[in-house]
């Protein structure tokens, strides 16, 4: 009779807690440069660039890197095996920005439809 | 006859491509397949249970995406009507005046440090030290609460609205606003009673008594609430306010039916984007309170090892991976 309550395999990470500050330390600081370019808006940022301004494509990059950080470092994925990583990073990479697309270029078709 | 001559075929095909794959895999592999299939082996090197946490947050996280997303597109088909967050979002507990974003990044702040705290709490568990994870896990669900708090405090003030605006016959808001103000929005409050707006105040005021203030007050005149374009908000004539205004409502605070912060879709989404992340930051705190028990009573104590603190401990940091994308899609772009 096979044990189908066994625990996950162990899998390397850093020892001690060290690591765990600092993701939090890079986190908070991404977060404070965010809300301070929100509140400040510069003037410099505000040019077009892939649709819209470069202070939203900058909060986008920003975004990304902590959700890469959440991800890799406290949900661990990073240190998992690597059929892991991938049945879990390639459905998310491949369909949300496939999603996007769809809905934000294809979606301006609904305005013609409802002008009608 | 025929049956058993397709199924040889078929079976021959088969047999030959799965020679062909897994000699594409560097050699045969023999197997024996009565322990291969018998269970109690990990494809993944992860158990069910966390296996199926991790498909349960990537479905999860689709959900997420897809109404981001829908709020994208209705947001640029209603750029004219669709506010600004910092108009929107200005309270902060104890403090007078107007602060944008202030309370929000407190809000990503506790979020973030109960996303430590629960790494913390799972690290005690690898190291099977009780004390260590029943002090982080008891910490993680004092944020949990702590987050719920504030996002209660602020779906209380975006209900009950700050300023006021006018919706008009074809439920477009207008925010009051005076010439030559460059659209500084002009609350209800100070029009009517021409004094600056208490804190915290929610007198509400009806339609006659803003069109009386509005006569008499030659330089008022309405804006819409988006962001507008190189020369900045779209601000109404004198002469086009008045006739928006001959037909137009008092609005203040939001429902689901009409807002007064701009289109109706923009209160919408609010609700129904943080309200299902709330839902789920109040589900992780109370799988949080069952785990939390269970580490008291020495359930995994027991059991050898805290993996279902890990468990939790996934959908904890996807509640904050959830939030990071939230906040800067709701109140930052």
């Amino acid at each position: 009779m096979a044990n189908h309550n066994l625990p996950s395999e162990h899998h390397e990470s850093p020892e001690g807690t060290g690591w765990i500050w600092k993701v939090f330390w890079i986190l908070l600081i991404v977060t404070t440069v965010e809300v301070a370019l929100g509140i400040i808006k510069p003037e410099i940022l505000m040019g077009k660039f892939l649709g819209t301004s470069v202070l939203n494509i900058i909060f986008i990059v920003l975004t990304l890197l902590k959700a890469f950080y959440i991800v890799a470092e406290f949900m661990h994925l990073k240190f998992e095996r690597s059929n892991l990583i991938w049945t879990i990073a390639l459905p998310v990479l491949i369909l949300i920005p496939y999603l996007a697309f769809i809905l934000l270029t294809e979606g301006g078709y609904m305005n013609v439809l409802m002008a009608q | 006859m025929a049956c058993g001559y397709i199924y040889s075929c078929f079976y021959h095909l088969f047999a030959k491509l799965a020679k062909i794959l897994s000699m594409a895999n560097g050699a045969v592999i023999e197997q024996n397949t009565s322990t291969l299939w018998g269970g109690g082996r990990q494809p993944f090197g992860a158990s069910y249970g966390k296996l199926m946490m991790w498909f349960f947050l990537l479905s999860d996280a689709l959900t997420f995406s897809g109404f981001l997303t829908a709020m994208g597109l209705y947001r640029f088909k209603y750029e004219e009507t669709w506010p600004i967050a910092e108009n929107v979002f200005t309270h902060f507990p104890f403090l007078h005046g107007e602060h944008p974003l202030l309370f929000v990044a407190l809000m990503t702040f506790i979020l973030i440090v109960s996303s430590v705290t629960m790494v913390m709490a799972v690290n005690a568990g690898h190291h099977n030290d009780k004390k260590g994870v029943v002090l982080w896990l008891g910490l993680t669900i004092v944020g949990g609460f702590t987050f719920l708090g504030s996002q209660a405090w602020e779906w209380y003030h975006f209900i009950h609205g700050d300023k006021g605006a006018v919706i008009a016959q074809d439920n477009t808001v207008y925010y009051l606003t005076e010439a030559g103000s460059e659209g500084k929005i002009l609350s209800v409050f100070e029009l009517v009673t021409g004094e600056k707006k208490p804190h915290g105040d929610h007198s509400e005021f009806t339609t006659e008594q803003l069109r009386n203030a509005f006569a008499a007050n030659g330089s008022a005149t309405l804006r819409l609430p988006g962001k507008g374009d190189k020369d900045g908000v779209k601000i109404l004539s004198r002469k086009e306010a008045e006739n928006v205004l001959a037909s137009a409502e008092v609005i203040q605070g939001a429902s689901l039916r009409a807002n007064e912060y701009g289109n109706v879709l923009f209160a919408d989404f609010f609700y129904f984007v943080t309200g299902f992340h709330g839902t789920h930051v109040f589900s992780g705190v109370v799988l949080n309170i069952i785990i939390f028990i269970n580490v008291l009573m020495g359930t995994y104590e027991r059991r050898g090892h805290y993996e279902m603190v890990e468990k939790v401990g996934l959908y904890w940091h996807f509640v904050d991976l959830v939030w990071v994308f939230v906040f800067t899609f709701f109140y930052l772009v």
